[in-house]
């Protein structure tokens, strides 16, 4: 098995003068210790604060969350079919603050000054930066429903935030009679996992399926098509009868009259195209948009944040740097994946700036579970490159795609088992 | 050269030629695997395999035959579809020189004892010390629900036996019946 090659020898006698640059200090070589401050602790701003330190110890980092615990929208909708709890989804930021040695503040940012290079938090704190990286995730369109407001989401739930609004879901679903009906509203594209709307009826039909089995879910779309549909529509056929009299999943889509305007919260009732929808249990996904911050930094064009997708450094305002759902990254999606992989793009390139150099060639991965059943799971991966002109995040000729259709019982076994990997892993590679 | 210095060497070298060529670099390929297989390579599990510490050769098989369809997988052909043969030597060396950092399973002892036995009689010779990391992979420490879908993919020919392996591995369950694949697997599992 001697597979030393001529390559590999010419690569020993001309590599030697390159090694020193592997193992270069550059921290020690600055004057001042550089800055970097992160706005939002969720996928994107976690992954990029433990890289930076775990690349360049010498770097200051502190990290600006709202929150004092991360619960991941990942994994939340399984929450609701009660296989698992809201805790085992809820992690706290120490590891970030004792391993990695990151500043975590636990505050708002309500200001971001590009010219000044300083970030302002609600207790009147400023964050000077040299590079500012910002990660804050959605935030919700609430004009587009009539009727649905912040307020009426306390009691009729988006959940599209994990956290309370899921235990309430949950909560909701198990006070429901048998028989009853849960209606969801899903979003217009582009929003956060897109995927997800598909995943959450499947994780109710499960619960309902085992201890509500008369129960029906109608799930009312803007769209006329979803991610990873041929493999939903299959699984639910296998599993909830889907397009037979006895369905317990039903689909309205864009051209069925799926489009909702809007809700009457008294009588739980949506106003869809198609006429009236009383749910005994309503879930509306609002359409969505870029984090607040992002709109009040002046980063967005639209709804979204454009970025240099070599870097993922704003279009608008230098020295900072937009990632995950926040941002417009086509043809990633919004997902928990995509923000990891984007975060690790950001802090080579940060750290490629740092030292006087220009950022290198980025790669991305992006992949996305999605659990139908018990032992049903399915996934759509891609890796990326970025286009010749560096205008679009482009997957490579031949790579990804879904999972088979017509997959062996096995393999959509093993799925749920890697989804479950998946989990633990993206969690570890952020924050632990 | 001994090999585990060449090894080291190559892996040395080709995170610093890596930075000359055009594309990204291993490290920046490496790290988009992170969300699968855990940062540097160490799986947190409960089920995908740490990479870390692998022999780079046999990194460089699998890759290429997930990439030919040799070997089946659920998701590894669609991501391995996205790299050189030349990146993913590249990625072997990078992960080649990451430690893995492995955590305890739940085995039972009984269990593990038997695979222990029927480790050293049959499987030993080419997993050397326990089936740490080495030229016919990584098994000491490894998620067992991944070890569980590599035999059954040999044993339902989902996937092609390493030379002579077949044979031992028929031999050991000849010798202890149903019992013996778990207990290799056990045994393997409860190493860390
Ligand atoms: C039901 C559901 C299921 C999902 N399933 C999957 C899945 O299976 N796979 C997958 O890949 N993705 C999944 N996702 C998508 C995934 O959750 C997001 O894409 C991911 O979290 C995006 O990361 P982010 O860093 O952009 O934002 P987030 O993770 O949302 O983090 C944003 C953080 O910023 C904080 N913040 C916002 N503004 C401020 C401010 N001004 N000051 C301080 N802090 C602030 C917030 O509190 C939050 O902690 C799912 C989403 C949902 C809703
Ligand atoms: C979406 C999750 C996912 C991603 C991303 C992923 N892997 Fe995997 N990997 C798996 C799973 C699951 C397996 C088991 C085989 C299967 O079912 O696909 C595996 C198996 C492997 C194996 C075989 C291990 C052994 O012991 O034989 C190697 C090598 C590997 N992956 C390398 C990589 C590399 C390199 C990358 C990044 C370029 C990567 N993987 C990205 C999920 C992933
Ligand atoms: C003649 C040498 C040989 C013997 C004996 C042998 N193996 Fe292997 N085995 C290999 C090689 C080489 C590989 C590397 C993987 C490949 O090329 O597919 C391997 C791979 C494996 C794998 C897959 C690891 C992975 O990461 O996917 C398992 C599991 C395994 N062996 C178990 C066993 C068990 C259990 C025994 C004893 C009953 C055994 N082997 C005996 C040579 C051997």
């Amino acid at each position: 098995m001697n597979r030393i090659n001529r390559r590999d020898f010419l690569r020993l006698a001309g590599g030697s003068t390159l090694a020193a640059g592997v193992f270069g200090f550059p921290g020690l070589l600055l004057a001042n210790t550089r800055k970097v401050v992160v706005v939002g602790g969720g996928v994107g701003g976690c992954t990029a604060a433990k890289y930076l330190r775990k690349l360049d110890p010498t770097l200051d980092v502190t990290l600006v969350e709202a929150k004092s615990h991360y619960t991941s929208c990942f994994m939340s909708n399984e929450v609701l079919s009660g296989d698992r709890s809201i805790e085992s989804i809820t992690f706290s930021y120490a590891d970030l603050r004792d391993k990695y040695g990151v500043n975590v503040i636990i505050d708002s940012a309500v200001g971001i000054d590009p010219v000044a290079r300083e970030v302002r938090t609600a207790d009147g704190t400023r964050l000077a930066y040299d590079a500012c990286v910002v990660s804050p995730g959605v935030d919700f369109k609430w004009e587009a429903i009539d009727g649905y407001d912040a307020q009426v989401a306390e009691t009729i739930p988006h959940a599209w935030f994990a956290g309370p609004q899921t235990v309430t879901l949950r909560n909701q679903l198990l006070a429901m009679p048998d028989g009853g009906k849960v209606v969801i509203v899903a979003p217009p594209n582009p929003f956060k996992c897109p995927p997800g709307p598909y995943e959450r009826a499947s994780q109710i039909a499960m619960y309902c399926k085992h201890h509500k089995p008369k129960s029906k879910i109608l799930i009312l779309d803007p769209k006329a098509k979803f991610s990873k549909a041929g493999l939903f529509k299959q699984g639910w056929a296998q599993h909830y009868g889907f397009e037979t009299d006895n369905a317990m999943i039903e689909w309205v889509g864009k051209e069925q009259g799926g489009t909702v305007s809007a809700l009457d919260p008294s009588s739980g009732t949506v106003k869809a195209e198609a006429g009236d929808f009383h749910g005994d249990v309503v879930n509306i996904i609002p359409p969505q948009k870029a984090g607040k911050i992002a709109h009040i930094a002046d980063l967005v064009d639209g709804d979204w944040c454009p970025v240099d997708k070599r870097t993922f450094e704003s279009e608008r305002h230098p020295g900072i740097y937009v990632l995950g759902d926040a941002s417009s990254a086509a043809k990633m999606p919004k997902s928990a994946y995509a923000a990891n992989s984007q975060a690790k793009v950001a802090v080579a390139a940060i750290l490629a700036r740092f030292a006087g150099q220009e950022p290198g060639e980025p790669t991305y991965v992006n992949t996305c579970y999605s659990i139908i059943a018990e032992e049903h799971g399915i996934s759509v991966a891609a890796v990326y490159r970025l286009s010749e002109d560096g205008k679009v995040i482009t997957s490579i000729e031949g790579s990804g795609g879904l999972s088979p259709m017509d997959a062996s019982a096995e393999h959509r076994k093993r799925e749920v088992t890697y989804a479950h990997s998946w989990f633990q892993n993206v969690i570890d590679d952020m924050m632990q | 050269m001994k090999k585990t210095v060449r090894h080291l060497l190559l892996a040395l070298l080709a995170t610093s030629s890596a930075a000359q060529a055009a594309g990204p670099t291993a490290q920046a390929l490496a790290f988009t695997c992170a969300g699968c297989h855990g940062t540097d390579g160490s799986s947190v599990g409960p089920s995908s395999p740490t990479i870390a510490g692998m022999d780079p050769d046999v990194f460089t098989d699998a890759m290429l035959d997930y990439k030919n369809e040799k070997r089946s997988s659920t998701i590894m052909k669609r991501i391995a579809l996205g790299y050189t043969d030349e990146q993913i030597r590249e990625m072997g060396f990078f992960f080649y020189r990451q430690q893995p950092r492995t955590k305890p399973q739940k085995t039972d002892p009984e269990l593990v004892a038997l695979g222990k036995s029927l480790h050293d009689s049959y499987c030993e010779k080419c997993h050397e010390e326990g089936g740490r990391p080495g030229d016919a992979g990584t098994l000491a420490g490894q998620w067992m629900p991944y070890l569980e879908h590599a035999m059954s993919d040999y044993l339902n020919d989902q996937r092609r036996w390493p030379r002579k392996m077949e044979r031992k591995v028929k031999e050991a369950v000849k010798a202890e019946g149903e019992r013996a694949v778990p207990a290799l697997i056990q045994y393997y599992g409860s190493q860390n």
